[in-house]
């Protein structure tokens, strides 16, 4: 009983310690207001919105709006104005630089995992098999070692980051079936695969959690040890870019996410941080 | 006095008849304008015939068109006899109770955003229909079933409304001659009100093919023409939202435009075809 209190105690005492602690790197936005408008990238949204929580509880002058739709619409959109930050899962092309005036800004590197439900019995899959499967040509998952049932193939559209690291790298620029299902984001990746037993997808390591399995590739697990050592080979960085200079307080976010606390959201959502 | 109020009634409302005919043609014009390079580069006809391959420079939207047409037509053929049915009730089969629980129960169902729809439909009829007849589970089947229902509260209110307008002399005449309910539905209330019941449908039909959403969640969108209902499918409303994205110079981003023509060209033949329907019994029947 007194142990437990006093646990309690010293949890309490601790996170009062730690709260001006990480009062600490979010100082500088005192005395700031202002809008930040952030939208693209659908990988990028759990750590910019952990960010996005502590800033706005801490000065409730800001406020932080948080979209997705891609990492093609985060381009297209900050380069056009319309948001402050644009999030893209993939490095923006030159000419998309060059037009935009874009200002690129990396602060993780995420790696793109394979998911399979959670019930499926196939758990690892060689590169060529996983070619074969997106390519139309293993129908069933009967012939991989699986239940004898037709396989669902989960893609996403063009304009996502992840889609394009995993048709570069994973399936170096093969063919993707036209019967493949479309799902608008990463989060809905998960949820596809997730409720579908018989469905195949590809997710940001960042974003799988116990309603997915992720499937071994070539003998490599998609873990953040092995995207770190550089086993695992299908890797990218997570980039926000901003339209030429950012302004002040975008500035200030950007920074955040570099600094130590921001570093270790980025490590907590399962992603590598940069510095 | 009385005159010049009278006359600048008359300009004031006809201005807004002719913003809103401007804006309609000018969203067209605009459409074609911002099109115009997909059309130009000897893709006029592709656009409309080839398959979705953009990595291989292929932009054709039929697959998209086909998906459209599996989606809208099923969903409206399916609610439109449910819808009629139930305005039928609503009008003049039920009783009272019946009737006030219904309409109060329609147009809350007017109020559920769209999105709801959609999730229930990818949590309960997704995997029922994976489950019960094969196939992904997202499919033409559970977005037509749920566009139905999605759809079907804006038709029995309009048709209800269209039946209840009715001029009740006729009514009580019909029943003076001894009608039963039935007959005074189908003989005198259907004829009496078969502007308003086809109003109601080809609103219906509109949102049927306007709707987004529900495809896009539940039909897969797979770039694919569906050979049958357990096919998954993508709209072109569907395509336009995922294509969005696109860099605006790039042939894929234009081919938006071709959908968005497309789309308002479906709805307007649609709409003058049943119209066109209408005259010709009406002049038969004067």
């Amino acid at each position: 009983m007194f142990n437990t209190s006093l646990k309690t105690l010293i949890i309490l005492v601790c996170s009062l310690c730690t709260t001006p602690c990480f009062g600490d790197a979010l100082k500088v936005f005192h005395g700031h207001k202002g809008n930040i408008k952030i939208a693209g990238g659908t990988a990028h949204i759990p750590v910019m919105k952990e960010a996005a929580r502590r800033i706005m509880t801490q000065y409730k002058d800001i406020v932080i709006t948080i979209a997705g739709g891609g990492s093609g619409v985060g381009i297209k959109q900050v380069g056009e104005g319309i948001v402050d930050i644009g999030n893209s899962g993939r490095k923006p092309k030159p000419e998309e630089i060059e037009r935009y005036g874009l200002v690129l800004h990396k602060w993780a590197i995420d790696g793109v995992a394979v998911i399979v439900n959670q019930n499926n019995k196939v758990r690892s899959l060689t590169n060529d098999q996983l070619k074969g499967i997106y390519a139309g040509q293993i129908t069933n998952w009967k012939s991989i070692g699986g239940q004898d049932h037709s396989i669902t193939l989960y893609t996403r559209d063009e304009s996502s980051g992840t889609r394009s690291v995993f048709w570069k790298k994973a399936l170096n620029k093969g063919m993707i079936n036209l019967k493949a299902l479309f799902v608008p984001s990463n989060g809905a990746m998960k949820t596809a695969i997730a409720n579908d037993p018989y469905g195949i997808g590809y997710v940001s390591v960042g974003h799988i959690d116990h309603t997915v399995t992720p499937v071994v590739l070539d003998g490599i697990k998609p873990t953040l040890e092995n995207v770190k050592t550089g086993q695992y080979k299908i890797v990218r960085a997570l980039y926000s870019n901003t339209k030429g200079a950012p302004s002040e307080l975008t500035q200030l976010f950007i920074e955040y996410l570099l600094t130590p606390d921001g570093q270790k959201i980025v490590a907590d959502n399962g992603f590598i941080p940069v510095k | 006095m009385i005159d010049s109020k009278e006359k600048i009634a008359k300009i004031l409302f006809a201005s807004c008849a002719l913003i809103s005919i401007i804006i309609t043609l000018s969203i067209l014009i605009f459409m074609i304008v911002l099109g115009l390079p997909l059309f130009k580069q000897d893709h006029l006809f592709s656009v409309w015939s080839e398959q979705w391959i953009p990595h291989q420079g292929m932009y054709g939207i039929l697959p998209m068109i086909a998906g459209t047409l599996w989606i809208a037509f099923p969903a409206t053929a399916l609610s439109f006899p449910l819808s009629l049915g139930t305005s039928f009730v609503m009008i003049g089969l039920g009783n009272r109770r019946i009737r006030q629980s219904l309409y109060v129960l329609i147009r809350f169902m007017t109020g559920i955003p769209t999105i709801i729809y959609g999730f229930v439909g990818i949590f309960l009829l997704v995997p029922l229909i994976r489950e019960s007849l094969g196939g992904a589970g997202m499919c033409v089947l559970a977005a037509v079933i749920v566009l139905s229902v999605m759809i079907s509260p804006a038709m029995i209110l309009f048709f209800s409304d269209a039946l209840a307008s009715v001029n009740p002399h006729y009514v009580k005449t019909a029943r003076a001659l001894g009608a039963t309910r039935v007959q005074c539905l189908m003989y005198v209330l259907v004829p009496e009100s078969i502007g308003g019941i086809i109003s109601g449908f080809i609103l219906a039909f509109g949102r049927a093919i306007g709707d987004t959403l529900i495809a896009l969640m539940l039909a897969g969108n797979a770039i694919q023409i569906p050979w049958n209902v357990l096919d998954p499918a993508r709209t072109m409303t569907a395509h336009i939202a995922l294509v969005n994205a696109a860099d605006f110079d790039s042939l894929a981003f234009r081919s938006i435009f071709a959908c968005g023509i497309t789309l308002y060209l479906l709805t307007a033949i649609a709409t003058l075809f049943v119209r066109y329907l209408v005259q010709i019994k009406e002049f038969k029947s004067e």
